[in-house]
């Protein structure tokens, strides 16, 4: 009985504390708005080239077109939940500039307090932008539009993978944060690991683009567990019984990148030294 | 031109201080263009051809979006960063020296990381040379060079106009990567892919399609007109209305007292 009172008071911290970090990201409305002009510019754009290569041969095309319309909209709309550029400068600055010492003081544990931080930003980024894409996309004509999902179990499945999507992408971007206690090389590090990201995870082209044989291998990485499961659960392109397999690997990479995170962050903090000043 | 040779070697000791860090940089942006290039290279494989272009031409067109804005993103970075400028009071500092403000920008900041997308341009380009079956002249290599100094000049207003409008709202607009990070993004095909309507935009309102697609269509012999060749030089008029936008904000600009 009390080691549930006290789970429960650990909770209500890191609930308030999710609170405070979501509705500070909300005040940025400005930059919202221009985010959304900015993504639907893009969104556009890619979905124009796509479909010329789909005039010129609409059998080589891997998936429907209105499922890769779909699945751009969605991007643009769901980007703040998976890109790897979202970087929080202020935590970077913690680690290279010696805050940590006050965060180590928080009465919270280090690991778990960046984790609930970094969704929150995510999260607050992604409520005020998604919204207006979302509605705009759903009104244009046909194949540029986007479309509701095939059946009921397909939206269910969507939203499930998409919080597993966001766990995964978070705990990648921490193993990011976490590398700077080591290499103190905080642009290299981001760009090399969100270049990457990028591209396993089917942000420059959708996986299924990729050549047959390199595109199985991709699928298993933890990348292909972030922004494709959910955004092809949605569209149609993964369905029955392949949803439980992409959803069980999703929370194997979860669990693998936070047990990783944590390792690695008991190991940096062994090393850090805190020098007074 | 003695002074900028100084500023130039200046950076280049500071940024080779951080060897790893340099390093690490320059492959990180190397790698986000080299993704759009495997992007291409998988479209490719899958289609074999969009429009009538192969897959050497685009490499060649990609190579020449690719490295204009290189070079403008390398020598005009400082106004990339120009809202931090505004930010933190450094615009004051420089409107009380005696040299022009834009001469000083311009000498503020040398991002040499851009030299790992450099080389992968030119790698394109020695693909695309070889491999696009072009019959090489002196009026095609001029062609392929305004091409790529048009392209520098374009985007080089570009960021021009960006810190602009920093003056107005001071801080960076967001809606302006559409016009540099996408261009560069989506310039890698030919432009009238994308319909008539996107090549109209890129003709009239930011004059993309003057260095990008039509001096590439005579470059590939897809049209005669040799006044094809020399519609870079016309785009690089952008520079006047770019020009007189920074004048204006120039006026308009007050300090932000930090």
């Amino acid at each position: 009985m009390h080691e549930l009172r006290s789970f429960n008071k650990q909770l209500r911290k890191y609930k308030s504390f999710f609170r405070i970090r979501f509705s500070a990201g909300l005040q940025y409305r400005a930059a919202a708005l221009a985010g959304i002009v900015t993504q639907f510019a893009w969104g556009a754009m890619g979905i124009l080239g796509y479909k010329a290569f789909y005039n010129e041969n609409p059998g080589s095309f891997p998936m429907s077109f209105e499922a890769l319309t779909t699945y751009i909209w969605l991007q643009q709309a769901f980007l703040a939940i998976y890109m790897m550029w979202i970087i929080d400068y202020d935590l970077l600055r913690t680690i290279t500039d010696g805050g940590i010492a006050y965060e180590l003081c928080r009465p919270f544990e280090l690991y778990s307090m960046w984790f609930i931080r970094c969704m929150a930003d995510r999260l607050s980024k992604v409520v005020l932008r998604c919204m207006p894409i979302l509605i705009f996309a759903a009104f244009l004509p046909k194949p540029y539009g986007m479309r509701l999902p095939q059946d009921p179990n397909a939206a269910i499945w969507f939203i499930i993978t998409m919080v597993l999507g966001l766990l995964v992408t978070v705990s990648f971007g921490m193993l990011v944060y976490i590398i700077n206690f080591f290499t103190l090389s905080p642009m290299g590090v981001r760009l090399v690991a969100a270049s990457l990201v990028e591209f396993f995870a089917g942000a420059v082209i959708p996986l299924p683009f990729f050549p047959d044989g390199l595109r199985q291998a991709v699928e298993l990485l933890p990348f292909a567990s972030m922004q494709n499961v959910p955004l092809r659960i949605y569209s149609g392109d993964i369905h029955s019984t392949e949803i439980y397999l992409r959803a069980g690997l999703q929370l194997f990479w979860i669990i693998f990148l936070i047990f990783l995170g944590k390792r690695l962050i008991a190991l940096a903090l062994k090393r850090v030294v805190v020098q007074g000043g | 031109m003695k002074l900028y040779g100084k500023f130039f070697i200046m950076h280049l000791k500071e940024a080779m201080q951080y060897k790893v860090s340099f390093l690490l940089t320059t492959i990180g942006v190397f790698l986000v263009s080299f993704n759009v290039f495997l992007g291409i290279f998988f479209m490719y494989d899958r289609f074999h051809e969009i429009k009538g272009y192969q897959l050497s031409e685009i490499l060649l067109c990609y190579a020449t979006v690719l490295l204009s804005f290189s070079l403008a993103e390398m020598f005009l970075r400082g106004f990339d960063t120009f809202a931090g400028t505004i930010g933190n009071g450094e615009f004051d500092r420089i409107l009380v020296r005696p040299r022009s403000p834009i001469f000083q920008i311009v000498l503020g900041k040398i991002a040499f990381t851009h030299i790992g997308r450099i080389l992968l341009a030119l790698c394109m380009f020695v693909y695309g040379i070889q491999a696009s079956g072009i019959e090489w002249n002196i009026y095609k290599v001029v062609t392929l060079f305004l091409m790529v100094f048009g392209g520098t000049v374009i985007f080089g207003c570009l960021f021009i106009i960006y810190a602009a409008i920093c003056f107005f709202t001071l801080e960076g607009l967001e809606f302006m990567n559409v016009l540099t990070d996408g261009a560069r993004e989506y310039g890698k095909y030919p432009l009238d892919i994308y319909g008539k309507r996107v090549l109209r935009f890129c003709t009239y309102l930011v004059p993309y399609s003057l260095f990008q697609y039509y001096p590439f269509l005579y470059l590939t012999g897809r049209t005669e007109k040799s006044i094809y060749m020399w519609l870079p030089l016309v785009a690089c008029l952008f520079f006047v209305p770019s020009y007189l936008l920074w004048r204006l904000g120039l006026r308009h600009y007050k300090s932000t007292g930090s």
